[in-house]
């Protein structure tokens, strides 16, 4: 089993005529994943490697006959609102926001509409998320041989707030024999459809996921709220965390404060070293080392059987 | 982007909050002619785009136009934490009776605005907020449906005011929240507003910042207000490396190049990605005792021209001896590339590849044909093989042992 994908998941591609999206729907197609239609308004009627283009995501749900799991949002930043609110109108309940650049207002909008809706938005500045051997969705991994290279089925679950490093983290673990359940690249921006402690519940519901790897950055309180939300529900997965971005501490780097306000708000901003603190104090290491990574999961699971 | 004092005054003013008669002056002369206008005493204020005004004597107090007229001369010559001031403010010297704090932001973790009242305006919220909890009023905000009175009159009723205040305060709090909202701010704050001697609420002091990425949807009103778009908002003067680096990058849509040096004075160049990669890169040599040079990222399949660029920048920075070409393993940016264009930038400044590139570690697209190209110049690369880490600490190890 996998989370969030599946062998059956189908998918839409909006903006699907871009050059991005065109690089992104033939990965896609090649890895085996299901797109059963792309949608760039004013271009019905024609292809993209054999995906039919409607100018509506309702002649795609049409086309289809009946809405799509997913879709993959590549549209400029001024439309991404307007095309995730269609999708989650449309029926669709999986989103992935490739898009960077968004306003946080209108991420802020479309978290809201997808909540109300019962839909789940990944991203946005995300790079999608792979199901090694089943599906991906979005560019994840790259190319599907490069995807298949570093992304071997296993046992490990994988968030990660940087597109790049969930690929290095998750070749990583195939190389120890570990392999990958679901890797998520999550977003790195200041909001973001889904955080750690959003997507634990699914983790912790699969059954092929035993240890879960978090590559995390200053900025956010996202560590907190995965502590807390590990306190109050427990979780019978191993989790390891990876905290890159400590230079950034260092006094001469620092550059903007986040000023009093937002402190009183949203409890105050920790730095790396805080981050790294209070995971360690809640029980998930963090490793200093990035090649650490596939030692402390083994040494997390070896101790649990 | 952050706003001068009074251009968050003329925000505040579009939105319908009452602002004192203010003057925006860059002259003493202007200043003295804004005072006699205002009448009675006045406020001369520095406009930074830094705190410490008060500490640093970039905020005086005048009796008189003349005294105005001085002290503006005074205070447009002041220097405050590296920044001179683009003007003053002269503003009345309101008969207060009371301060009250009013706010609106992100609550990243909620993923909605937040509205903050309080009725001990003036200090410092989150002093307020520590030693008296009941005197800060907090309530969300819907970011899908319209923002109605009732939502601030709670906030505001929840520090516990009433009587004829409570509608006075709700007003303006409710204005504030439809004014972070229309204008994207990721802070909206007014400190103090001030309840006059006759009754009326003013904004004495205001605080705004708009996000980056919206700045673009706000053009027009920015030009109303008086805002040079084009006029650098940084925290501190960017470098020649800095301002390179953009040109470059500018000069060419393919990928991304970015390059900062403040902070840094190593003699490791770094030419580093992608956004991730580039953290754990930077962290991973200085872990090693390395010194580097620069901070840099690179994403989205640059060209070989924009890879030269940021690699003969990173080489012409004084102290940089070899350069580290590192990433994360890439799937969009493609190595061949990469390599192509960091040895072009060694041959170009006359200098070995093989000597100069301590180590060259980007797995992934195109890798076969990149290690070709690094063979033929006798360069060091690694491939997934080897660590991020590993990589890294080949790179700190010759240079420094270089050095010895």
């Amino acid at each position: 089993m996998s989370v969030l994908l599946h062998e059956d998941f189908t998918f839409i591609v909006q903006g699907i005529t871009g050059r991005e999206a065109v690089n992104l729907t033939r990965e896609c197609l090649d890895y085996g994943s299901k797109i059963v239609g792309g949608v760039t308004p004013g271009r019905k009627g024609r292809e993209v490697h054999g995906v039919p283009v409607f100018d509506t995501v309702e002649q795609a749900v049409e086309h289809h006959g009946s809405p799509p799991d997913g879709a993959v949002a590549t549209v400029p930043p001024a439309f991404t609102k307007d095309a995730v609110f269609e999708a989650i109108e449309n029926g669709i309940k999986l989103i992935v926001i490739v898009t960077e650049r968004i306003p946080r207002r209108d991420v802020a909008e479309m978290v809201e509409l997808a909540s109300e809706r019962g839909a789940r938005i990944i991203g946005p500045n995300c790079l999608g998320v792979i199901a090694p051997g089943v599906a991906k969705m979005g560019g994840i991994g790259g190319p599907a041989k490069d995807a298949r290279k570093a992304y071997e089925p296993g046992r490990v679950g994988v968030m990660s707030r940087s597109g790049g490093m969930t690929t290095e983290i998750s070749s990583s673990l195939t190389a120890a024999g570990l392999g990958v359940s679901t890797a998520v690249s999550i977003g790195g921006d200041a909001i973001i459809g889904s955080t750690y402690a959003e997507l634990m519940p699914l983790f912790e519901a699969d059954e092929q996921t035993d240890a879960i790897v978090i590559y995390t950055e200053p900025g956010g309180r996202m560590e907190a709220e995965l502590v807390d939300w590990r306190e109050e529900n427990g979780s019978r997965l191993a989790i390891i965390a990876f905290m890159a971005g400590k230079f950034m501490d260092d006094e001469e780097m620092q550059g903007m404060s986040f000023g009093h306000a937002g402190t009183i708000v949203e409890g105050a901003e920790d730095s790396a070293t805080q981050k790294i603190a209070r995971l360690q104090e809640a029980g998930i290491p963090v490793v200093e080392r990035i090649d650490e990574i596939p030692g402390a999961v083994k040494d997390k699971l070896g101790a649990k059987v | 982007m952050r706003f001068y004092e009074y251009e968050s005054r003329r925000i505040v003013e579009r939105a319908g909050i009452p602002v004192t008669k203010y003057g925006f002056c860059t002259s003493a002369e202007e200043a003295r002619k804004a005072a006699e206008e205002i009448g009675g005493s006045t406020v001369i204020k520095s406009q930074v785009l830094t705190g410490g005004r008060m500490k640093a004597g970039g905020v005086k107090f005048a009796d008189t136009p003349e005294e105005a007229e001085a002290h503006a001369a005074e205070i447009l010559e002041l220097e405050i934490s590296g920044h001179m001031p683009v003007g003053v403010l002269v503003d009345p010297k309101a008969e207060v009776e009371q301060e009250y704090y009013a706010a609106v932001l992100w609550d990243g973790r909620a993923k909605r605005p937040m509205m903050l009242f309080s009725d001990m305006g003036g200090i410092d919220i989150e002093q307020v907020a520590e030693e008296h909890p009941d005197h800060v009023g907090r309530r969300h905000l819907s970011n899908l449906h319209p923002i109605s009175g009732f939502e601030a009159k709670q906030a505001v009723a929840n520090c516990g005011m009433t009587g004829r205040e409570l509608g006075q305060a709700t007003r303006v709090l409710t204005a504030l929240a439809q004014l972070q909202r229309d204008n994207d701010m990721t802070l909206a704050e007014i400190n103090p507003l001030a309840r006059l001697a006759d009754g009326s609420f003013v904004a004495l002091d205001a605080h705004m910042e708009m996000e980056d990425e919206a700045v673009g949807r706000h053009k027009r009103m920015l030009q109303e207000i008086g805002v040079d778009l084009d006029e650098p908002r940084e925290l501190y003067e960017p470098s020649d490396f800095e301002r390179n680096v953009k040109a470059i990058d500018s000069a060419d849509h393919r990928g991304v190049i970015q390059g900062k040096d403040h902070g840094f004075t190593g003699n490791l160049g770094l030419v580093i990605g992608a956004g991730g990669g580039s953290l754990t890169l930077t962290d991973a040599v200085r872990s090693q005792g390395g010194q580097p040079a620069n901070y840099a990222e690179i994403g989205g399949n640059p060209s070989v021209t924009k890879s030269k660029g940021l690699a003969m920048e990173v080489l012409k920075k004084d102290g940089v001896e070899k350069i580290a070409v590192m990433m994360s393993i890439v799937s969009n940016t493609r190595v061949d590339i990469v390599a192509r264009g960091v040895i072009a930038a060694c041959l170009e400044l006359g200098k070995d590849p093989a000597e100069t590139i301590a180590i060259f570690r980007i797995p992934g697209a195109w890798e076969e044909e990149g290690y070709k190209i690094l063979d033929k110049y006798g360069v060091e690369y690694a491939d997934r093989g080897t660590s991020m880490w590993d990589a890294a600490g080949t790179a700190v190890e010759k240079i420094q042992g270089g050095a010895v």
